[in-house]
């Protein structure tokens, strides 16, 4: 084993490309039923040199077994691939043992654990012992997944003494994972990682002869996704070390493999360092070489001040691409007294710099972050001009005019003021209305302004209802401007099936993010494109309306009678329901922020700003990750404020009674005795065909029934940290600073869901108590890795968002927490949460899905609606 | 049967010793000896399936219910010739197997009875001679089915059956032959190896439910000059892929004469580390699928595979009869057995061919 060339050679190469989970291509063309083409892949990866192959179904919407037992029984008739023995690889064991029933010769099983106990995995190594397998153990126990050498270690001996003592194994056909995860990613946890999976591998080969050792080597570099030529070194670097310990093989992309010897010596080094932990800031100085590698684009550096030594109009734009605020107003009234005139300002220098800005944000080498912070400086300086210009800036209407607003009954912005900054930056003229707009002020106002484009924006699902009035409402008037429909409820879908249609006379453009809105919006105020474009997704969504009409074969749905006999029934044995603490209404006045904060689920913030990634990972994603860190630290440093000065206040309410289920309704009482009837809450059920392996849902079933002859309660809550929100938002609007505006309405709504989770747990502990003991972390906490769920009308498991009214009036919001609902049953202020708490262990999230006339009836009935009024609010629930 | 108090954890404890100690002699062919009695569709039907709706000619497994006397009479004459290991004549007695003739739902019983007419005529033999002790091998074979190829040739991923149905009628036959009373497991004529494993997994789930845990053997058929198996195996991808049943014995059966199997035979005992069986076919069928090579000719080669230390278990397969059975015994005997080798212990792995870590 003296060089990396040596060693390659009697390592075992496992093909991983026949995995659908990790090869893109090969799942769309499992999906795609393309066997033919399935199957080349897995020639070219034995072609390449895998002498075994990896073969995985595990994907949400496949049928595992039938697309395992097809893909192998192909196999079995091309003598080229057949000849190499397979891994079956699936996390569910029925696929596993299909996969089996499929393959004459010896497999190896990818993988069982000792995640569940000993007795499921004695009992799943027997049956491969019996089929005649060999088996990967990942070091996962009862405790979850092994990260220590420790831990890997003993996990793997208990294993290995089940299996050789229990499970009649020879200890030659035990492979064991001892997990390998990603390094470098920003979380100095995380930094002993690879060096801890390289000990346990020598270790684990030491003690347990006989055994080997393998692992999925890509997941080392998961922290460089996009970086493919930095990965490649990374993973020779890591096997170099892995093998000398004793690795034995590894999945991999076979013929992908990069050799040690020929690797940069310095990048070599410094991947070293990240791989056996040798300094502190190996993974800094990993990051700091780690662009050079990723094509011939040479490594973007921050330098520092020198930028204050050129030209002032060259600063200008370096500001504004940049987004540095901080010499804003000098450097703008420098250039104002030595061009003369305001305007020239504008249109020079600024319009220079935010149109290097658009170009890179086009080209996506600019982030929505850094964009908002320039449109802030280009909104300073022009603030700063304001008061030297004569002519008013009415005519400026620059690229064109566009009227938005968060429709009538929504109060969420966070997504219409992202776009409107974007706009804004790109050099159209945005005439912002706020939330909660009726549709004839929208109108009125666009006529008035001689708008080029109408965009509309809303989250939760009645505005998409409400869209569909304004869009008809503009086709009443006659008028034919383009309307852009944005926000996190709406889709091409709705926008093709049911906007559209309302609006012959001008065209609906469903827009699905910040960064496309500057295309599609430029396009509609050229006459020429705009009707290029209008015809494209005329027909686009004609296209779509009509496969929708062909595609919907009936579902296959039970009836409602059939849905409720296939109930889920809790098991009120095994699990009695617990009487609460504290029965009645409790409220929180002025809750501590801070106690907060550690319940904050970051990733949905990234994602708001457009960053895709799952926290805190995403801090060292090698695309994102640098754009991630400094709003990360901005975010930080803006909440340290908002604490120490309080700048809303957060306030909350939560009930428990007891109460009963009633078929698909929840009956509250005031007393244990059920003799004085509280409210009723109503409930929708799964309807889709499922087995009895997987009831029909709805949260009725959480609750014992009754005349069960248990007691049972039910718990609500409504949550708020928008006190003081829209005031703190009005100034920064006024301090014409977007950047702050929308990072701190950010906060707020995050602050709000941590709220949320902090009584939660509170309940859980204190007041209902019925776990006082639980111990979790943070990322626990964020994984929902606790018994009961506290779900909200509006979404999954109750979509229907008018049952917050019952929790409204039980609670008595208004006056408790200062919470208002709009006539579309949205929370004023926006930045609040409510909900119902289920406390029985096997409640769980889930959706409702489609329903059929039977249950829109019967729902109809229960909430006493018409049946046009049920079809409005549960629009989104019915085939069309 | 009350004269062999011998439990069945004795015998085989016994035959455990015996094969430690000389060169055991399995019987030879069914059909031959039954063809010599040229019986006719009544025979074959016997009165208990007179009014059966199918033709059952040829059906040799049916004449355990039909014609027993002829059975026992059958597996005398191999005792007589000097067989130490008798099969059951249950090649076929699979509810797969016999459903081409309508009798699957006789699988079950054709079993028990075959076992117990085999049981019966080892132990006459037995207690007439202690010192040469019998054993009762219950066959099984392959089934007309296969589970690695297609049975359409426009559709490579189409298949007759699914494991699960092979399985199930293994699993019927393996406790029919159970409850007659055999000393151990043959899995016969294997020209597919994943039918072979479910016949396997039957017999090792039978340990769950109390049974007593009885020998496997296990035998593979080669059926081309390359040396793999009809599903594409080669000899040690064979191996590899059946030793988890962990067998009494592997060897090689039918397919060819004992002179176009050496070679492979060879490979086989180079590879296993277990007991090596082998029972070729008389020769090579001529043109009217007759097989000609008379016993000298036939004991003489398997008697320089004993000398050459490749076997622990002879017999005959296709064509052979108690007179060469009696030749093997008598060529065999004296000679000492094939010494199982200790292999390197390591992870071995197949697909059609092996793969060994290093």
């Amino acid at each position: 084993m003296a060089t990396g060339t040596d060693t390659l050679a009697t390592f075992i190469h496992i093909g991983e490309r026949t995995n659908v989970a990790g090869s893109a291509r090969f799942k769309r063309l499992i999906q795609a039923g393309d066997y033919d083409a399935a199957l080349a892949v897995a020639r070219e990866q034995i072609e390449n040199g895998a002498q075994i192959i990896d073969v995985n179904m595990d994907e949400g919407l496949l049928d595992g077994e039938l697309a395992m037992t097809t893909f192998l029984r192909l196999v079995a008739s091309e003598p080229e691939i057949a000849r190499v023995p397979i891994m079956i690889d699936s996390s569910k064991w029925s696929v596993i043992e299909a996969g089996l029933k499929c393959v004459q010769g010896k497999a190896i099983v990818n993988s069982i654990s000792l995640k569940e106990g000993e007795a499921p995995f004695l009992e799943a190594a027997r049956k491969i012992r019996r089929y005649g397998a060999a088996v990967v153990v990942m070091a996962f126990d009862e405790q979850g997944q092994a990260e220590t050498v420790e831990r890997k270690v003993s996990i793997c001996e208990r294993a290995y003494d089940l299996l050789t003592q229990r499970a009649g194994f020879d200890p030659e056909d035990i492979i064991f994972d001892p997990n390998i995860f990603a390094v470098a990613t920003g979380i100095p946890e995380h930094n002993d990682y690879a060096l801890a999976f390289i000990e346990a591998t020598w270790q684990i080969k030491e003690r347990l002869p006989g055994t080997r050792v393998s692992g999925g080597v890509s997941n080392v570099s998961f922290s460089f996704r996009g970086n493919e030529p930095l990965r490649e070194a990374i993973h020779a670097v890591f096997l170099y070390h892995a093998i000398a310990a004793g690795m034995d093989m590894a999945i991999v992309n076979a013929g992908q493999l990069a050799q040690y010897e020929e690797i940069d010596p310095e990048l070599r080094e410094r991947i070293e360092d990240v791989i056996l932990n040798r300094r502190d800031d190996a993974t800094e100085r990993l990051l700091e070489v780690a662009e050079r590698y990723r094509d011939a684009g040479a490594a973007k550096r921050e330098t520092d001040r020198e930028w204050r030594t050129l030209p002032v109009r060259e600063r200008l734009v370096h500001a504004l691409v940049n987004g540095i605020n901080e010499f804003i107003i000098e450097d703008t009234e420098q250039a104002r007294v030595e061009l003369g005139e305001p305007l020239h300002v504008i249109e020079g220098p600024l319009m220079d710099g935010m149109n290097v800005v658009g170009d890179l944000f086009g080209q996506g080498k600019m982030f929505l972050p850094q964009v908002v912070k320039s449109a802030r400086v280009m909104k300073q300086a022009v603030a700063h001009l304001e008061p030297f210009m004569e002519a008013s800036r009415t005519d400026a209407r620059g690229a064109g005019r566009v009227v938005m607003a968060t429709v009538k009954g929504d109060v969420h912005d966070i997504g219409k003021n992202i776009v409107g900054v974007v706009l804004g930056c790109n050099g159209f003229d945005v005439i912002d209305l706020g939330v909660m707009v009726p549709a004839h002020q929208i109108l009125d106002t666009a006529v008035e302004q001689g708008a080029d484009v109408i965009g509309l924006s809303g989250l939760i699902t009645p505005s998409l209802d409400e869209m569909c009035s304004v869009a008809s409402e503009m086709e009443r008037r006659g008028m034919s401007m383009p309307l852009m429909i944005g926000g996190a409820t709406t889709s091409k879908l709705h926008t093709a099936i049911k906007i559209d249609p309302c609006y012959t006379r001008g065209q609906a453009v469903y827009v699905p993010d910040a960064s496309r809105a500057v295309g599609v919006a430029s396009a509609l105020v050229d006459p020429e494109q705009r009707a290029a474009l209008a015809s494209q997704v005329k027909a686009e969504y004609r296209e779509i309306a009509e496969r929708r009409a062909s595609g919907r074969a009936a579902a296959n749905r039970f009836t409602l009678t059939q849905a409720r006999e296939n109930r889920l029934r809790i098991d009120l044995e095994a699990h009695p329901p617990v009487a609460p603490a504290g029965l009645g209404v409790h409220s929180f006045d002025d809750y501590d922020l801070a106690e907060l904060v550690p319940y904050i689920d970051w990733t949905p913030f990234f994602r708001a700003w457009e960053l895709k990634g799952t926290f805190p990972k995403i801090l060292a994603d090698p695309t994102v990750g640098e754009t991630a860190r400094s709003l990360h630290a901005d975010a930080q440093a803006m909440l340290e404020r908002l604490i120490a000065e309080r700048w809303v206040r957060a306030r909350a309410v939560v009930g428990l009674w007891p109460a009963a289920a009633d078929g698909d309704d929840i009956h509250l009482y005031a007393d244990p005795a059920h003799s004085a009837h509280l409210a009723t809450l109503h409930t929708l059920r799964q309807q889709l065909a499922r087995d009895s392996e997987h009831p029909n849902l709805a949260l009725a079933d959480f609750v014992a029934p009754l005349g069960a002859g248990v007691g049972d309660h039910i718990g609500a809550f409504v949550v708020t940290t928008g006190h003081g929100e829209r005031e703190r938002a009005a100034a920064f609007d006024a301090a014409h600073d977007d950047y702050s505006k929308i990072l701190f309405t950010a906060l707020c709504d995050r602050l709000a869901e941590a709220f949320a989770e902090r009584m939660h747990a509170h309940v859980r502990r204190e007041l209902w108590a019925y776990a006082p003991d639980e111990r979790l972390t943070a990322e626990d906490l964020i994984a929902e890795r606790y018994a009961g769920i506290r779900p909200a009308p509006g979404y999954g498991c109750q979509p229907d968002h008018t049952e917050k009214a019952t929790i409204f009036s039980l609670l008595a919001a208004p006056e408790s927490v200062g919470v208002e609902l709009t006539e579309s049953f949205a929370m004023s202020p926006g930045s609040s949460v409510a909900g119902l708490y289920f406390a029985h262990p096997q409640a769980r999230y889930f959706g409702v899905g489609r329903i059929g006339q039977d249950q829109l009836e019967d729902y109809a009935a229960r909430k006493g609606w018409s049946l046009e009024q049920a079809r409005r609010w549960l629009a989104t629930l019915l085939d069309d | 049967m009350s004269d062999a108090p011998r439990t069945r954890e004795a015998r085989i404890a016994e035959l455990e010793r015996a094969a430690t100690q000389r060169i055991l002699v399995l019987d030879g062919a069914w059909g031959a000896q039954i063809q010599k009695h040229r019986l006719t569709e009544e025979e074959f039907r016997g009165e208990r399936l007179a009014a059966h709706p199918q033709p059952l000619k040829g059906n040799n497994d049916i004449l355990c219910i039909t014609r027993p006397e002829l059975i026992a009479e059958l597996i005398g004459d191999y005792l007589a010739a000097g067989a130490d290991i008798i099969s059951t004549n249950t090649f076929s007695s699979t509810t797969i197997a016999q459903a081409d003739y309508g009798t699957g739902h006789l699988a079950r019983e054709l079993n028990v009875r075959a076992a117990v007419l085999a049981r019966a005529a080892a132990d006459r033999a037995t207690n007439a001679d202690p010192s040469r002790p019998r054993w009762v091998a219950g066959s099984i074979g392959p089934t007309n089915r296969t589970l690695s190829l297609s049975a359409d040739v426009n559709d490579p991923g189409a298949r007759a059956v699914d494991f699960d149905q092979v399985y199930d009628a293994y699993r019927e036959q393996v406790i029919g032959l159970y409850e007659g009373g055999v000393d151990l497991f043959l899995v016969e004529t294997i020209f597919d190896t994943l039918n072979a494993k479910a016949a396997l997994k039957a017999i090792l789930d039978l340990r769950d439910e109390g049974h007593v845990e009885l020998p496997i053997w296990i035998s593979g058929t080669i059926t081309d000059r390359s040396g793999r198996t009809l599903s594409g195996q080669t000899i040690d991808a064979f191996w590899i892929s059946v030793r988890h049943a962990e067998p009494f014995a592997v060897g090689l059966n039918c397919g060819f004469g004992a002179e176009q199997l050496r070679p492979f035979l060879a490979q086989l005992a180079a590879a296993a580390d277990t007991l090596i069986s082998a029972y070729p076919n008389a020769g090579l069928p001529n043109e009217l699928g007759e097989y000609e090579e008379g016993p000298e000719a036939m004991s003489a080669q398997l008697r320089e595979w004993a000398q050459a230390g490749l076997v622990n278990i002879v017999g005959g397969c296709c064509g052979t009869t108690p007179e060469h059975i009696a030749a093997i015994a008598r060529a065999v005997a004296g000679i000492p057995p094939r010494q199982v080798p200790q292999l390197e212990p390591t992870l071995r792995l197949s697909g059609l061919e092996p793969f060994a870590a290093t």
